[in-house]
């Protein structure tokens, strides 16, 4: 009984993972169809020209750039941002800290859209021009609030006594910061990064209504992919793909390699 | 506030409520009352700014009730106006995709949660992540290309002889909406998956044994134990994957039929193309109402508070 | 370096609530001072009162003649040692130690020279490198004080940093925090519910009840001669009585109870308020003889063996239960249970208490 029901979980993780995988697949294989439109059927033989043509499209070499422009600099703010969104949250309570926790979250839920044009009439009124700092600002509101989500539950493991423990040692307040509560999350600091820069490469809707006319990847490849002419855009999703599994692959070695020196460290002294 | 003061003395506590401040006012409550602000006001051209005919008026929300068409539902027909129509499409089509991902992602989150060995999880789950990390444009743009006419799924059925002839899957089988469904759910089916697994996870596996062992049958179990213990999850999975798909704007434009439309595209018409912000405004607002009523009413039937749905 | 700690009539107030209620007392330099008290009596208060977390709403706290309200814990000669601890997880041994010095800007050199000397007052030299994590339950408890005691400070506030250790290294703990106190000569300031750890390490125990102090004294006059019924009861096993004084002569009252009519020290303070009589087990005697002083005629129900004593449990005629302590030294002989049996006590060793001190 449990087995048939176990193997059929299986099956069904076996699935999902063609369901996930497959659509990659194909996209990755039309890069190499040596034909007009972007597909993998009919298979016209391989090719390498969708990757020289890409190579040599100077608008996809700005998107990127900008891309990656962007995506650092909302790291940059958002991660302080919502590190001082969570430590203010996390010590005060009542009213006041359900409605600040309803302002951070909500911009989580509203449609970038939404998000996008509220930026950008804001800061035309006050005389702001569009462009890619819009864009920045307009995807910092949101994704603020995921680096105050995850430092917030980071906090929460946290022993208040430690730094009163380091004040009553004589440390300062700046010295409590730096040496004790950043230490601490430095994890969640780091996942806030990532996750930011993340949530900033991927943003597109924030991104098209306060660009202005400059272009992002996301941007790029939507008006490649709607115009829909050359599979150069299969050229660029398969080395997307390619990076994002190695980047997987190497993380996955890092953690087994990590869980394995944790099992011999596992063993605490006795007194 | 005596609390934070204590903790980290007055420079910082002054420096963290200045930037929570900047970030709560300049890019969020501001912003969002500006839009609310334009929408009430005409669109004019730059020299009549502020002018006399700069007033507050619904006409921007009428709009949304402006040029009625024939349509029908379940076999009834009627008129309603066209901005409306797409607006309940886009409700009706982002419910069903909500569901659809629920009905995938419960049993495999199930799965990973208490049948699959701790020790392989890490690696599945990582596999799971990559599709999540591929941009969204391109994981709608994948199935673009499986989905053509003279695309590889036509090919496959045709060659398998489960079709006769090949089918235009993006012009809709069922609903001019198929295509976009289809990729709706490809691109946020996770976002159901992993809160739904995060609250199954955190179930005491003793609690489905007790339930075996009283003589519960594994739908019973599942009914009585495992679904109300995973309602955070699931309230927090819906609400995310309704409110992504409802907001989505490269799927609909990157697997579109002849008659579909969503209500981010009308608003892309009225922002970038019509230039007429005023009424995009209007729209957007909308849309925040929207969400508003989802968020409250899913909070309401699944009972739960707004920190267990954002997570 | 030590100092004295002076609290002079010190309140404070949690909203309506007020944990700490006028307390008074002079904690002497070099002195092993505790507060003995159940949870919630404001204990710990007092510790966050003279560290700086919590300010007092009244009263003075005066550290070495100085007055220290307003000033933050970093600016105060305390350290605490949390009941916790609160080592820092992220920094190994000789870092969390050396963690003081670290902040006043001690080179790197002296901070490792003076950890390790530290580690070494504390006994346990060879550990500056591990993580805290990695050491056990004891030798946290060390890094703890060592770290304390890294900053020099006139006063050491330490808040029932044994109640997590298992009973065999809690004894042991007791012994090596007093003899590192006498070796230092820092005053101690120790926060506990445990009586036992109270009485066998301080010089003066502060027993507390309701954010009030009952009696200061030193062990031995706590035990012996406790100054209401909560310190009596809280301190040590008690046999109760109820009933009325009657009249006295000597600082010696007779007691009249349903039970029979005792004779019992009148403590000074006792007319005002409500009195109850009390006798400590091992104070009391069983004997089949009939006759003399404060005697009541008792069935004997059951025997339990405790190993270095015998506890016998007594019902008088009237149905009050007593409870007996014999030394398991071959003096006494154990009664039989069900065997009619004479209880008595001597007057000079049971009191006549007030209920509590200051709530008349």
């Amino acid at each position: 009984m449990h087995k048939s029901r176990n193997f059929l979980g299986h099956l069904y993780m076996a699935a999902i993972l063609f369901y996930l995988f497959m659509p990659l697949i194909i996209m990755g294989g039309a890069a190499f169809n040596d034909n007009r439109l972007p597909s993998v059927y009919p298979w016209k033989g391989f090719t390498n020209r969708w990757f020289v043509e890409l190579f040599n499209d100077q608008v996809m070499w700005t998107s990127f750039r900008n891309t990656i422009l962007v995506a650092l600099a909302v790291v940059l703010i958002a991660v302080p941002l919502g590190a001082a969104g969570a430590i203010l949250i996390n010590s005060i309570s009542g009213r006041v800290r359900g409605a600040l926790y309803g302002v951070m979250v909500a911009p989580i839920l509203m449609p970038g859209a939404v998000i996008g044009i509220s930026t950008l009439l804001f800061w035309n009124q006050v005389n702001v021009p569009t462009g890619l700092h819009l864009s920045v600002l307009g995807q910092v509101s949101y994704i603020a609030a995921f680096v105050m989500l995850l430092v917030l539950a980071r906090l929460q493991s946290f022993d208040p006594a430690l730094e009163e423990a380091a004040l009553d040692l004589g440390a300062s307040h700046g010295q409590v910061l730096r040496r004790i509560l950043l230490p601490h999350l430095t994890p969640a600091l780091g996942a806030g990064a990532a996750i930011a820069f993340f949530q900033s490469i991927e943003n597109f809707n924030v991104t098209l209504f306060t660009r202005g006319t400059s272009n992002t990847l996301t941007v790029y490849v939507f008006s490649k992919v709607r115009a829909g002419i050359t599979p150069t855009i299969n050229a660029l999703a398969l080395m997307l793909i390619g990076v994002t599994f190695l980047a997987a692959v190497i993380y996955e070695m890092r953690r087994r390699s990590l869980a394995r020196k944790e099992r011999l460290l596992a063993a605490p002294a006795e007194d | 506030m005596q609390d934070l003061l204590r903790r980290y003395g007055a420079t910082l506590t002054g420096t963290f409520v200045l930037l929570v401040a900047f970030w709560l006012l300049a890019l969020v409550i501001l912003p969002n009352v500006t839009l609310f602000e334009a929408s009430f006001r005409p669109y004019l051209p730059v020299v009549d700014v502020g002018g006399p005919k700069d007033t507050y008026s619904f006409d921007n929300y009428r709009k949304f009730l402006n040029n009625p068409v024939d349509t029908s539902f379940l076999g009834i027909s009627f008129q309603l106006p066209i901005h409306t129509i797409t607006f309940l499409n886009t409700v009706l089509f982002s419910a069903l995709v909500t569901f659809i991902t629920f009905v995938m992602s419960y049993p495999l989150a199930y799965y990973l949660a208490k049948i699959v060995n701790p020790r392989a999880l890490p690696t599945l789950v990582l596999l799971l992540f990559v599709p999540l990390w591929v941009s969204e444009a391109l994981r709608a743009f994948a199935w673009y290309i499986i989905l053509t006419f003279n695309g590889p799924l036509n090919a496959a059925l045709v060659g398998m002889g489960l079709l006769d002839a090949p089918v235009r899957w993006q012009n809709g089988v069922f609903t001019a909406y198929d295509a976009i469904v289809i990729g709706l759910v490809y691109t946020y089916v996770l976002f159901m998956l992993f809160p739904i697994y995060g609250s199954i996870q955190s179930l005491d596996t003793n609690q489905i044994e007790a339930s075996e062992d009283l003589g519960a049958k594994w739908w019973q179990t599942h009914w009585r134990v495992i679904l109300p213990h995973a309602k955070p999850g699931i309230a927090s999975g819906c609400v995310m994957v309704f409110m992504l798909s409802a907001g989505s704007l490269l799927v609909p434009s990157v697997l579109p039929s002849t008659k579909s439309n969503w209500f981010t595209q009308t608003i892309q018409v009225w922002m970038l193309e019509s230039q007429d912000w005023n009424t995009g405004a209007a729209y957007s607002f909308l849309y925040i109402l929207l969400c508003t009523v989802v968020v409250t009413l899913v909070m309401w039937a699944f009972k739960v508070k707004l920190s267990d749905i954002a997570k | 370096m030590s100092a004295e700690i002076d609290l002079d009539d010190v309140c404070c107030d949690f909203g309506s609530f007020r944990a700490v209620d006028h307390v008074s007392v002079k904690i002497r330099p070099g002195e092993f001072f505790s507060f003995l008290g159940p949870s919630g009596c404001g204990k710990t208060t007092i510790l966050r009162m003279i560290s700086g977390f919590t300010e007092p709403s009244s009263g003075v706290i005066r550290i070495g003649g100085k007055d220290v309200r307003g000033q933050r814990p970093n600016q105060r000669p305390t350290a605490l040692i949390f009941q916790n601890l609160a080592l820092f997880p992220l920094m190994p041994v000789w870092e969390n130690i050396a963690f003081g010095l670290e902040v006043r800007g001690v080179d790197k050199a002296t901070r490792r020279a003076r950890a390790e000397e530290l580690l070494r007052l504390v006994d346990l030299p060879g550990a500056a490198d591990k993580m805290a994590s990695q050491l056990s339950g004891g030798q946290r408890q060390r890094v703890a004080i060592a770290r304390a005691l890294a900053v020099e400070p006139a006063v050491m506030l330490l808040d029932e940093p044994l109640s997590a250790l298992d009973l065999k290294l809690r004894q042991h703990m007791r012994a090596e925090l007093r003899s590192i106190q006498k070796r230092t000569g820092v005053t101690f300031i120790y926060i506990t519910h445990d009586q036992g750890e109270a009485l066998a390490m301080s010089d003066r125990v502060g027993v507390m009840s309701q954010g009030r102090l009952q009696q200061v004294a030193d062990p031995r006059e706590i035990y012996n001669n406790p100054a209401n019924g909560f310190v009596a009861s809280f301190v040590g096993e008690m046999n109760i009585l109820t009933g009325d004084v009657g009249a006295t002569a000597d600082g010696f009252a007779s007691y009249a109870t349903p039970h029979g009519t005792f004779r019992a020290r009148l403590a000074p303070g006792a007319a005002k308020g409500p009195v109850k009589l009390y006798i400590r087990p091992e104070h009391v005697v069983l004997t089949p003889d009939a006759g003399g002083e404060n005697a009541v005629s008792v069935t004997v129900g059951d025997v339990a063996f405790e190993g270095n004593f015998i506890s016998v449990s007594a019902t008088t005629d009237s149905g009050k239960h007593f409870v007996a302590e014999l030394r398991n030294d071959g003096s006494a002989t154990v009664p039989d249970p069900g065997s009619r049996q004479f209880m008595r006590f001597d007057a000079a060793r049971a009191a006549i208490l007030p209920d509590e001190t200051g709530t008349a």
